[in-house]
């Protein structure tokens, strides 16, 4: 039997020696071990992975299925150099081991060279926006398509006015470092500005802390921009909580109570987008909502008299205040949007006549 | 009928109650639920904030390892504070345009990365769509679609001459998805309605198993 199981053992092909090297486009610690598969890989069950540092004794660290040619250690530590060595495994008794590898040390790279044509974009969209920031300026015209959602703001202010009932404001429901949120509170300030100098009552519940204090600042300025800094009641902006229903709960407490004329709902919003409209519905205000969270659009559009869509909402502070800066940056964005239609046209004539390597430039 | 005897399972139902009696109009009962709703949470995520984020990735690693590096985030997290002391106030803009920045710098690549570069791969036209023609058919219809609804959002043209069209075809495009995911997404949202429904039904009154 002893035989018989020796005879075996000598007939298995052990893998080839294993390859270590540092794992490219990585914060360190980790290592790429590869190896040629065994001749008896069929055979097999799996494949384990010893690792040494150049004083110690190899120590289990791994283990893959059979077919399997690659592992990596995410255990290492930078700077230290391990050697490895794979065993072929079969009914859990290792039956042949592979050379012992050539020394390797993980480190941490600071550029990516995968991301390159993530930098080229960036690159080219920045310089782009910059340029038409530097014509915007130096005073070249610059037009913007009407957004019906926008032009409707001023008229939900005078509503409120003419009602003499308070424009409550959501901010959305995410963090300060959300896009949707940035954005917002671009628009807040506008809208502030406006009630400031109708002298409208102006709500903005908030969910997120710093929200809030961004929030109360900017409403703050506002009104001291329009010449009202003693209209401005800092008791309007307040923080209710973090938990998301708890704080639909009180807003649709405020709808029903305080009765605002004018519904504002622009920023990024959740499951709450549906539960805070339609309540704002049956209040009877004029809502005017905005996202650029695609799940929570369709309730906003059903339940909303006008919605800015995704990038409309972006593109509002630019359409509100005209400023150069903000209208050479958003036609930048439109040569964005021009270079990847003709990208897309382009790259799909390519493909389809037999340069099928293009696609592979998006790769990331 | 197995009324349920737990007084915290009958304290569930009714604040449920409460709540649902914001259908008919606010009222009393509803303000109470949603009073202790928001006091609640505020009070809940104060200690979840304290052991899931200060305890562990500040206190910790300053107080018992003495990595002095975190005096660096307890630093500007006290700015925060600033705006009680007005002379001091303005410190308060620190943390705030280090979290803009960090947040722009980590998103700007990704969201170029995600929304971008593989929505550019995944519509290019590629010769195995055409293998059938279903799926070729389907390949020019999501080419057709993302081209006019880029279109739609061009805001530095006016919409006329051959602009019009195209941008009306991509609002076409954009309400159909809509349609879809108001769709997908009432699902989920009923299903948050049966799973309420099934806790008085089942748990308080155990009418359903």
């Amino acid at each position: 039997m002893h035989v018989l199981i020796a005879l075996l053992i000598l007939s298995f092909e052990p893998p080839g020696k294993p390859i270590a090297k540092d794992q490219p486009n990585d914060d360190g610690g980790k290592i790429l071990i590869t190896w040629k598969l065994s001749d008896s890989d069929s055979l097999l069950n799996a494949y384990n992975i010893y690792r040494s540092t150049e004083n110690e004794e190899l120590i289990k660290i791994g283990s893959v299925p059979k077919e399997t040619g690659l592992f990596i250690d995410n255990k290492a530590k930078d700077g230290v150099k391990y050697r490895y060595q794979i065993s072929a495994i079969k009914d859990g008794a290792i039956i042949a081991n592979s050379e012992i590898s050539e020394p390797a040390a993980s480190s941490s790279q600071w550029f990516h060279t995968g991301r390159i044509n993530i930098l080229v974009g960036l690159l080219l969209y920045s310089v782009m926006v910059l340029w038409f920031i530097y014509q915007a300026r130096i005073g070249k015209k610059m037009f913007i398509r009407r957004i019906p959602g926008l032009d409707a703001l001023e008229e939900a202010v005078g509503r409120a006015t003419e009602m003499g009932r308070p424009i409550l404001y959501i901010p959305g429901l995410s963090t300060i470092d959300d896009i949707a949120t940035i954005a917002s509170l671009n628009i807040l300030s506008k809208v502030a500005k406006k009630t400031a100098e109708y002298n409208t009552k102006l709500i903005v519940p908030n969910r997120s802390p710093v929200v809030y204090i961004v929030a109360r600042e900017i409403v703050k300025e506002s009104y001291a921009d329009a010449g009202r800094p003693d209209a401005f009641n800092p008791d309007n902006v307040y923080f209710i909580t973090e938990n998301q229903w708890a704080y639909v709960a009180a807003v649709c407490g405020t709808m029903v109570r305080e009765k605002p004329a004018t519904n504002l709902f622009l920023g990024y919003f959740w499951a709450e987008s549906l539960a805070l409209a339609e309540t704002g519905a049956a209040t009877g205000a004029i809502q005017i909502a905005g996202t650029d969270s695609i799940f929570q659009l369709p309730f906003f559009i059903t339940a909303c008299d006008y919605t800015l869509i995704g990038e409309e909402l972006y593109a509002a502070s630019a359409y509100l205040s005209r400023e150069p800066l903000l209208m050479g940056s958003l036609k930048g964005q439109d040569w964005g949007k021009m270079i990847i239609l003709f990208i897309l046209i382009i790259a799909s004539i390519l493909m389809l006549v037999g340069f099928t390597d293009i696609r592979s430039l998006f790769d990331v | 009928m197995n009324i349920s005897t737990d007084p915290w399972i009958w304290l569930a139902a009714i604040l449920t109650i409460c709540i649902f009696s914001f259908l008919y109009r606010d009222n009393f009962f509803y303000r109470l639920a949603e009073h202790l709703f928001v006091g609640l949470s505020a009070g809940y995520l104060i200690a979840l904030t304290w052991h899931n984020q200060i305890y562990p990735n500040l206190f910790s690693p300053l107080f018992r390892e003495g990595n002095l590096m975190y005096l660096i985030p307890l630093t500007f997290a006290l700015c925060y504070f600033s705006r009680f002391i007005p002379k001091f106030s303005f410190l308060i803009r620190l943390p705030i345009a280090f979290v803009l920045g960090w947040g722009s710098g980590v998103a700007i690549p990704a969201v170029f990365q995600r929304d971008i570069l593989k929505q550019i791969q995944g519509t290019i036209l590629v010769g195995e769509a055409f293998s059938r023609w279903d799926t070729g058919l389907g390949a020019i219809i999501v080419m057709i679609g993302v081209l006019c609804t880029l279109i739609y959002f061009f805001f530095s043209q006016e919409r006329k001459g051959i602009l019009k069209p195209i941008s009306n075809i991509g609002i076409i495009f954009i309400m159909l998805g809509f349609g879809a995911s108001f769709g997908y997404t009432v699902m989920a949202r009923i299903s948050l309605l049966i799973g309420r429904f099934q806790f008085l039904l089942g748990q308080l009154l155990g009418l359903i198993k």
